[in-house]
């Protein structure tokens, strides 16, 4: 027995060996990882400058650099100004929110989530909210279904506008820095109006919304829809025929499709490679099987693709947007379960149940089938998913964010790989990732 | 040649004269800066629907000083590692050249026709209204120009620090390949002057021009051509957008100026504006005419040439700052790729064009150095044919050479090989 349980276990150790080469296959460029502790990094940081031609350098980009996009880090190890490896490390801006979840209510949970991926925050309210109503399996009222779409789509304009800013300043044109600014600030001058606050808006609920659309909401957002084409126009003549423009994205931070798939990237991302691949059209939520609107597909995988796409998003979400204020239904913006939504103001002043329901559910909250359920959304920068596991009380026993942001930063090796500290830079820029989804 | 106060032996008025030109050009370049730099941010902030500097004095025109005041009270901070003479000395290499290039502009006289050629008379003694009128003074102004370049490599190197020392790298890349199209692009102009100073250069574009209404300014009689090579060449000898590589902010976090702070950091910046204002006004005086232009009377004749030469300034300041707002920045290595394969060639070949032109023209007597045929047109136009069919050869080989170039580039980042991988995986 002893004997045999090594031939027996060789070919099986052969086959992994082999499945394990043939994943690693997928990924040519995978060499340019760093993998390197902190401490030998260090070391190799201290070595005296020789003439052997071979020395490289060792270089900290961030946490507190201006163009790592708030505090991510990244260690690039440099021939010249050529990046040979790199690795990026996290962790700089991280909070514990997940833990703070196990502690917080189901009905505290979306100001907690809202504050993880700043830059669209109500994405996170609505992942949080679809979990928690599976695992109670509740349905929401038609009105707050819409509601939560165009909400999202308009966030998803935002976002990607702040993408618009943020890419345009880190390669230098400052100037649309601003105008990005500018446009984002109208969609969050709606938001203010909505939900009271510009973000972290705690305005997506499990139930439903926080509350209705304020009166006269259509002209808004129609004058919104109105004011952003011949701004985007402004773009497509200040960056998208430039020629610096071009020069400086395209072939820069080039991703295969294999790369891609093996290292689970979502989004802009992996359309930018050529797959069509988006949960919104592939594994449909809320109501986007009711409106229409296209897939923007990228066909090099490169830079100035994950520019264009996020370009034409914020069109085809625009279309959404338009569309949800033609078909908003009325009625009901939050679901008429007693076990989850409070009671109305008025109510209260009037009966002794209300005001006790009232106060049980903001003490002790209400309390979830035990079960576990996982929902992923189509966030602005790819899968957004939301894994929950309840005990049957009040509280998450554990609750997890899957950060696209998060699984996107692990291609910035890959793409970085050969190019310039330039070219890096443009690399962060176009993975846009929000350093607070990627700590949590 | 040359001022002609100096020509009948110096005296004592002589170097209180020149003492006094040194200091008002000082002034008059130092008010310059200052609002050049309140010019900029209050013009960037209207291209960016900002309202910028309002607070400081009229329409925040003392911001600068306000600024400047801030600056010099700060801590002066000298970090451990760094060299710290060469630290300390890199803002005066960076500053001194600056300075030095003004003194070579001539700022006003009058150039009209019957004018006085730019002379004045200040203190009963004949002089132009410029510091000094170098023989060389084009070659000063190259001299200085790459000596600034030093200020900038020093200050990178001797700080002792990462960032920086890449600013500096990036500095001497970037200075060798744009110098040499500065200087070609030069020639052309020098070619058609044939001469280096500077009051020479204006005198000749102050002449009468095509048809008598076309200004005879070097732009025009060079054919545009070395004047854009100079425009961009000298953008990138500036480091102003989109060629500021060596202090790009989002790439290696302001670069060589870095680890300075106080009033050496300020010191920095004076430069980098006086060089705007001086590389400008170079510009005006070696294409634009300077302060030549014609005199409409109720003014003395060299207040007109002031008038017109700040007019011609304010226009190349303008556009600086409109780089600045409208365009993303360059990587470097495409900086050397357009210096050395788009620039360089250009003006080479450009001189070549000039020169067989000026060589085919007869001269005063009716002959011309290369003479093919006996018409003037046809021997112009023989030389221009041919130096044309070089300029279309060389074109096609520098096209051949830059896609192979590209190509193998691509292919030693293992892109091409990549996509073909990713293509055969699905």
């Amino acid at each position: 027995m002893s004997l045999q349980t090594p031939e027996k276990q060789s070919p099986n150790t052969q086959q992994i060996e082999n499945a394990l080469t043939q994943q690693l296959d997928l990924l040519p460029r995978r060499d340019a990882v760093l993998r390197m502790s902190e401490v030998r990094a260090a070391e190799v940081a201290d070595q005296p400058v020789s003439d052997d031609d071979d020395q490289t350098m060792m270089m900290n980009m961030g946490p507190a650099h201006p163009s790592t996009h708030g505090v991510l880090r990244l260690m690039l190890e440099l021939d010249g100004e050529t990046v040979v490896r790199s690795k990026p490390v996290v962790g700089y801006l991280h909070t514990g929110m997940e833990k703070t979840a196990e502690t917080l209510t189901y009905l505290q949970g979306p100001t907690n989530v809202t504050r993880m991926d700043y830059a669209s925050p109500l994405f996170n309210e609505l992942v949080f909210s679809l979990a928690v109503e599976d695992l109670i399996g509740i349905e929401i009222p038609p009105r707050a279904v819409w509601i939560r779409m165009m909400m999202t789509e308009l966030n998803r304009i935002a976002s990607h506008l702040l993408f618009m800013a943020t890419n345009g300043m880190d390669l230098g044109a400052v100037s649309m820095m601003i105008y990005g600014w500018r446009e984002r600030e109208q969609v969050l001058r709606f938001f203010q109006k909505v939900t009271g606050l510009r973000m972290n808006h705690n305005y997506i609920r499990p139930g439903g919304v926080a509350a209705d659309l304020p009166d006269g909401w259509e002209q808004d957002v129609i004058d919104l829809l109105d004011m952003l084409p011949p701004r985007l126009e402004e773009y497509d003549i200040l960056m998208t025929g430039q020629p610096i423009w071009r020069d400086r994205l395209q072939g820069v931070g080039v991703l295969t499709q294999a790369e891609a798939q093996a290292l689970s990237t979502t989004g802009p991302l992996l359309r930018s490679t050529g797959i069509s691949w988006d949960l919104r059209k592939d594994m449909p939520y809320l109501a986007y099987d009711d409106v229409d609107f296209d897939v923007i597909v990228g066909s090099y995988g490169d830079s100035f693709d994950r520019y264009a796409i996020r370009l034409n998003e914020i069109r085809e979400s625009m279309r959404i947007v338009r569309q949800c204020v033609e078909k908003m239904p009325v009625g009901d913006y939050k679901a008429q379960d007693k076990k989850v939504t409070p009671p109305p103001r008025t109510r209260i002043d009037e009966s002794m149940e209300a005001l006790i329901h009232h106060f049980k559910i903001f003490t002790e909250g209400y309390k979830v089938p035990e079960g576990e359920t996982y929902i992923g959304i189509e966030s602005p920068r790819g899968e957004l998913g939301c894994y929950i596991v309840s005990d049957g009380s009040a509280k998450p026993y554990r609750m997890h964010i899957r950060g696209p942001s998060f699984v996107n930063l692990q291609v910035m090796p890959h793409m970085m790989a050969n190019g310039l500290i330039a070219d890096a830079v443009v690399v962060i820029s176009s993975v846009d990732p929000v350093l607070g989804e990627v700590d949590r | 040649m040359g001022d002609p106060y100096l020509s009948d032996g110096v005296d004592l008025g002589d170097v209180l004269l020149a003492a006094g030109k040194a200091v008002f050009a000082f002034t008059v370049l130092l008010v310059a800066v200052m609002l050049m730099v309140w010019f900029e941010r209050k013009v960037v902030s209207r291209l960016q629907n900002r309202i910028g500097p309002n607070i400081a004095g009229p329409f925040g025109l003392f911001q600068t000083l306000a600024d400047g005041i801030k600056l010099f009270f700060k801590e002066d901070v000298i970090p451990t590692k760094a060299d710290r003479f060469v630290f300390q000395l890199a803002p005066y290499l960076s500053l001194i050249p600056a300075f030095l290039t003004f003194t070579i502009v001539p700022l006003a006289g009058d150039f009209s026709p019957g004018g006085s050629e730019g002379r004045v008379v200040i203190f009963g003694r004949e002089t132009f209204m410029q510091v000094a009128d170098v023989p060389v003074g084009i070659l000063l102004f190259l001299a200085m120009s790459s000596l600034a370049v030093y200020g900038v490599m020093l200050a990178g190197w001797a700080s002792g620090s990462k960032y920086p020392l890449l600013g500096s790298v990036r500095a001497s890349a970037q200075a060798i390949s744009y110098e040499a199209a500065l200087g070609l692009s030069l020639a052309s102009v020098l070619l058609l002057s044939g001469s280096l100073s500077t009051n020479a250069i204006v005198q000749v574009q102050a002449g009468e021009g095509f048809l008598g209404v076309v200004p005879n300014w070097n732009v025009i009689v060079s054919g545009f051509v070395p004047f854009i090579v100079f425009l961009i060449a000298g953008t990138a000898e500036l480091n102003r957008p989109p060629f500021d590589f060596v202090e790009a902010e989002q790439e290696i976090v302001g670069g060589y100026h870095t680890e300075y702070s106080s009033i050496r950091f300020s010191l920095f910046f004076l430069a980098e504006f006086m060089n705007v204002v001086t590389l400008s006004a170079i510009m005006v005086t070696l294409f634009f005419g300077g302060p030549a232009g014609p005199a409409f009377g109720l003014l003395p004749g060299w207040v007109w040439g002031f008038i017109w030469f700040f007019s011609k300034l304010i226009v190349f300041l303008f556009l600086f700052v409109w780089f600045r707002a409208a365009l993303p920045r360059l990587r470097y290595d495409q900086l050397m790729d357009l210096g050395w394969k788009v620039l360089i060639p250009l003006s080479l070949v450009w001189l070549l064009i000039l020169a067989g032109i000026r060589l085919a023209q007869p001269d005063e007597n009716g002959v011309s150095l290369l003479q093919v045929s006996d018409n003037p047109t046809i021997n112009t136009a023989y030389f221009l044919g041919a130096a044309l069919s070089v300029f279309a050869l060389g074109a096609l080989l520098l096209m051949v050479a830059s896609k192979n170039a590209r190509d193998d580039r691509l292919k030693s980042m293992g892109l091409k090989a990549v996509a073909i991988e990713s293509a055969e995986v699905n």
